[in-house]
This record gives structure tokens, C-alpha cells and sequence, in this order.
């Protein structure tokens, strides 16, 4: 126990260091202190955020469109994935929207999902799901397609029906690289959201960014960069505890 | 509750078509009659299609002509009247021991009481007692064997087909296996479909052997192979090794015909 914690210690120490160097270098005024508040001061702007209410306000809306867009993406992705891998017509008709689509800067969709469905909540949980849908999508049939012509005749011979065996043998095939698929599109949902909300938006961690940047609030914007960072780390942390959970039947 | 399986071959041919490259004629009109509760070995070259011929009458791959009647009934599809144990195991990963085990009992739609103690009977049978809440992957190669033979033996299928179920396993697990499976089979005969490349593998476990020849994979001659008695004793008597000898030289001609059209 003792020695987990000291390793977790030595394993984020960079990041106090980093911390620290932060603070010396605003305090010793080495850059502008308007480029680089001191950290003492963005963590009392963060409490200030905190305490008014914008921070939560704005985060509880993001995390609503993240949320929402990524589990689209996973529900569809992950079934249209494993169906592409099942029959051929569907992998012989989607596989090559994929190719085209994968390359895509999904943000360059932004004014198109505004276009489509306005300034809310609609057009960045649909870029979202688009964007996210993708990796997931070639997760899941990359998974479904790796799963053992044994594992599924085994199933069949044990009296399992077809769909059956989907759920009992192609599905848990497909899970490790389906989760790996979701793992980047968690990433990748927080990038669409940041960037979108930046762009068209009157709600927000990334309208919150952009403005208290364009009125000189520079501790305050500094202080929610910082808030959608840690929230980007923890969700990933909680995923792989969830994977490791999951996928405990693996060596 | 043993078996009755009675499985009639008659003149089946299967072609092997590869997504790229031209199609290989993998069978060849081939016609064999299993009795019921006879262990009879499949024995050839690798590539002769002896695990397609498995297959096929485990209903898992078409037959594109002649039939395959199991009990009087052509074969369709899979069903738990002919169980089935893979070179590689083919357990469930994400599944423990006993979850593996209790599948098969479940898709029967036992009731729960009946699925446990069935389960864990047959758990205790090969040996697994104290790994029943292992994953697969925490299991040596034997044990993996163990449990998926018992997995196959709990729905209690009459007839039992193997694909080279020790083929995976170092030597002396493999022997210790095949006395085992002897034991097992022994108190309750199954009509037993063994594939194998082995020969004393063949001689020691089946009542018949059937020896197939390379592509197109034929049945080249069915030999044989009833003892007195089986236990591994036999091994080392003067008629055990003639009949290994026999076996041998028809099997030597097809591995060296099918290392030619192999080209390799």
C-alpha cells in the first residue's frame, strides 16, 4: 500500500515540478505576467469560478454534449462496426464512407453541424458522434472480425442460435479493441467539444475559455484550461480502471 | 442415456475455396460408416482434409455433395448431439472453468440446480476441482484440455468428434491425456470421431482407423487397430509396434506426396 502510493507520487512528480517551475518563473516575472499568471493566482480564480456558479454552469452543459455524443457513438458505433463484420453487403457499402470519413479533420464539420442544427446542444453532440463514432466503429470490427471460427462453432454446437452466439461469442470478441476504440474517442470527444464550443457558442468550458481570454481575464481562463485538462485525465483514469475491470479474464 | 450415434458418410465432396488464389478440391468422394460407440481415428497428413471431414459432419461447414446422415437424419447444421473438442481448446476466454462448463448445460436449458451439479461433477471428473473459478488463460495447456473436454462430455452429446485434441500438448501430458480419455470412454462408450496425425496416437486410442491420402483427401484404407485390451501396457508389445509399422508406411507415401504438391 505504502509503496503504491509512492510510486503514484513518483509517477506524478513531474508535475509538481512542473507546478512549481510555473509559479517561480510568473513570481520572477522571467515572462509577462499578463502571457503567465503566477498558478497561486489561477487556482484563486478557479475557486472565484467555483464559487459563482460559471464553472459549473458551463461544465455541467460540456459534459452533457460530451456525454451524450460519445455514448451515440459508442451505441452505434459499436454496432454498426461488429454488423460490418457479420455481413459483407453492409462492410462492402460502409467500409469505404469509413475510409474517406477517417482522415477528415472533424472539425472542419463544425460550421456544417451549426448549419444543420444551430447553435446548441444539437450541432456539438453531433459532431461528437461523428467524430467519435469513427474509432469506435473500426474498434468493434476490427474486434468482431478477429473472433475465433472455434469459439463461434463451439457456441453453435452447444445449442446456441445465431444471435445468440452474437451476443455470447462475437461480442465479448470484439471488447478489448472496441474498448481501445472508445479510449480514443473519449480523447477525441474532448478535443470536438473544447474546440467547437470555442468556435459557436454561448455555453461552455470552450465559450468560457474564449471568453475570459477576449476580456483579459487571463487567471480565469488559465483556471478552466486547467479544469477541462483534469477532467480529460481523470475520465481517462476511470476508463482504464473500467477496462481493467472488464477485461480481467486476460492475463 | 449413451449413445446411439450411428454416422454414415456416403461419397462427399468438399472444395476448399481460399478468398484469393484458385480453388483446391480438399475431399474427394469419400464414403465411411461409423458403428455406434466405436472409436474410430481419422489418420493422415496434414492438409489431407481429415479436420474438414470433422467438420462437416459437425455441421459446421456445407456439403456441397453426397450426405452425411447422423442417426438415420442428414446432417444440417450443428447441434449438441455431436460434441465437438478443438486442437486449441476453443474455451470461452472471458469465461471461469465452471462458467465454460456450465454454458452448454444453460443453452439446454437445464434447471439451475441440475446445471450445478452437473457441472461440478464433471469438473471433478477431469481433475479441474479448486480451478473452477480460473480464467483459461491461468491454465496450463492440460488443464485447458481437461476443461474443455469436460465442457463437451456435461451435454452428454452421443457422439463425441476431436480434432487433434492433444496435438497442442508436450509428450507427457499428451499420454497421460490419452489414457485418460481411454478411461472416460471406456465407462460411458460414445461413438468417438478422432483426428490425428499421429500414429501411435491411432493405433493406441481408436478400435479403427481409417488412413487418408493427400489432396484430394480420400479414404485410402480402413484398418483395425481392436486390443485385447488398452491399457498402456500395450505400447510396448510386438503387436502394438507392427501395427504402428503398418499404419506408418501408408501414412509415410501420402506425407511425401503431400510435401511434393505442397512444394515444399
Amino acid at each position: 500500500m505504502t509503496s503504491g502510493v509512492l510510486k503514484a507520487v513518483i509517477r506524478y512528480l513531474p508535475i509538481v515540478i512542473l507546478a512549481i517551475a510555473w509559479e517561480v518563473i510568473a513570481r520572477l516575472n522571467l515572462v509577462d505576467s499578463l502571457a503567465l499568471p503566477p498558478l497561486s493566482k489561477v487556482a484563486a480564480a478557479w475557486v472565484e469560478l467555483m464559487r459563482d456558479g460559471e464553472l459549473v454552469d458551463n461544465g455541467a452543459s460540456s459534459l452533457y454534449r460530451g456525454a451524450m455524443g460519445l455514448l451515440l457513438a459508442v451505441a452505434v458505433g459499436g454496432g454498426l462496426g461488429m454488423a460490418m463484420a457479420r455481413w459483407r453487403i453492409l462492410d462492402m457499402f460502409i467500409n469505404p464512407l469509413v475510409e474517406l470519413f477517417y482522415p477528415l479533420p472533424k472539425s472542419a464539420l463544425i460550421p456544417v453541424t451549426v448549419l444543420w442544427l444551430g447553435f446548441g446542444d444539437g450541432s456539438k453532440i453531433l459532431l461528437i458522434f461523428l467524430g467519435c463514432m469513427i474509432p469506435v466503429t473500426i474498434g468493434a470490427y476490427n474486434g468482431a472480425r478477429g473472433s475465433d471460427h472455434a469459439l463461434v462453432w463451439s457456441a453453435r454446437s452447444m445449442g446456441a442460435g445465431s444471435l445468440r452466439m452474437i451476443w455470447d461469442v462475437v461480442v465479448p470478441s470484439a471488447l478489448p479493441e472496441l474498448l481501445n476504440g472508445v479510449r480514443t474517442a473519449l480523447a477525441l470527444a474532448f478535443i470536438l467539444l473544447v474546440s467547437s464550443e470555442l468556435i459557436v457558442s454561448q455555453k461552455g468550458f470552450g465559450y468560457l475559455i474564449g471568453y475570459l481570454g477576449s476580456t483579459g481575464s487571463y487567471e480565469g481562463m488559465y483556471a478552466v484550461v486547467l479544469t477541462v485538462a483534469f477532467l480529460g485525465f481523470g475520465a481517462d483514469r476511470l476508463y482504464q480502471l473500467l477496462i481493467q475491470r472488464l477485461l480481467r479474464w486476460r492475463e | 442415456m449413451d449413445g446411439q450415434g450411428q454416422i454414415v458418410i456416403e461419397g462427399v465432396n468438399h472444395t476448399y475455396r481460399p478468398p484469393r488464389g484458385r480453388a483446391v478440391l480438399a475431399l474427394s468422394n469419400i464414403s465411411l460408416e461409423i458403428r455406434p460407440r466405436e472409436f474410430l481415428a481419422l489418420l493422415g497428413p496434414s492438409g489431407c482434409g481429415k479436420s474438414t471431414l470433422l467438420y462437416l459432419v459437425g455441421g459446421f461447414l456445407p456439403i456441397e455433395r453426397g450426405r452425411i446422415l447422423v442417426e438415420g437424419k442428414p446432417v444440417a447444421k450443428p447441434g449438441p448431439d455431436r460434441g465437438i473438442v478443438f486442437q486449441h481448446f476453443a474455451l470461452f476466454p472471458w469465461k471461469s472453468v465452471r462458467a465454460n462448463i456450465l454454458y452448454g448445460l444453460e443453452r439446454q436449458g437445464l434447471p439451475r440446480p441440475e446445471r450445478e451439479k452437473r457441472a461440478q461433477a464433471f469438473i471433478d471428473m477431469v481433475g479441474l476441482r479448486g480451478f473452477e473459478d480460473s480464467y483459461p488463460s491461468q491454465l496450463s495447456g492440460g488443464m485447458k484440455q481437461r476443461a474443455a473436454i469436460a465442457r463437451t462430455l456435461a451435454i452428454d452429446p452421443s457422439i463425441l468428434l476431436m480434432d487433434e485434441p492433444f496435438g497442442a500438448l508436450d509428450a507427457q501430458t499428451r499420454s497421460l491425456m490419452q489414457t485418460e480419455l481411454l478411461k472416460i470412454w471406456q465407462r460411458s462408450p460414445k461413438t468417438v470421431i478422432f483426428v490425428t496425425h499421429d500414429v501411435q496416437e491411432a493405433v493406441y486410442l481408436a478400435e479403427r482407423v481409417a488412413v487418408m491420402s493427400a489432396r484430394p483427401g480420400r479414404v485410402k484404407a480402413i484398418v483395425e487397430t481392436k486390443f485385447p485390451n488398452r491399457d498402456p501396457s500395450i505400447l510396448r508389445t510386438k503387436e502394438f509396434a507392427e501395427k504402428v509399422d503398418e499404419l506408418w508406411n501408408m501414412v509415410r507415401d501420402e506425407a511425401i506426396k503431400a510435401q511434393e504438391i505442397t512444394g515444399s
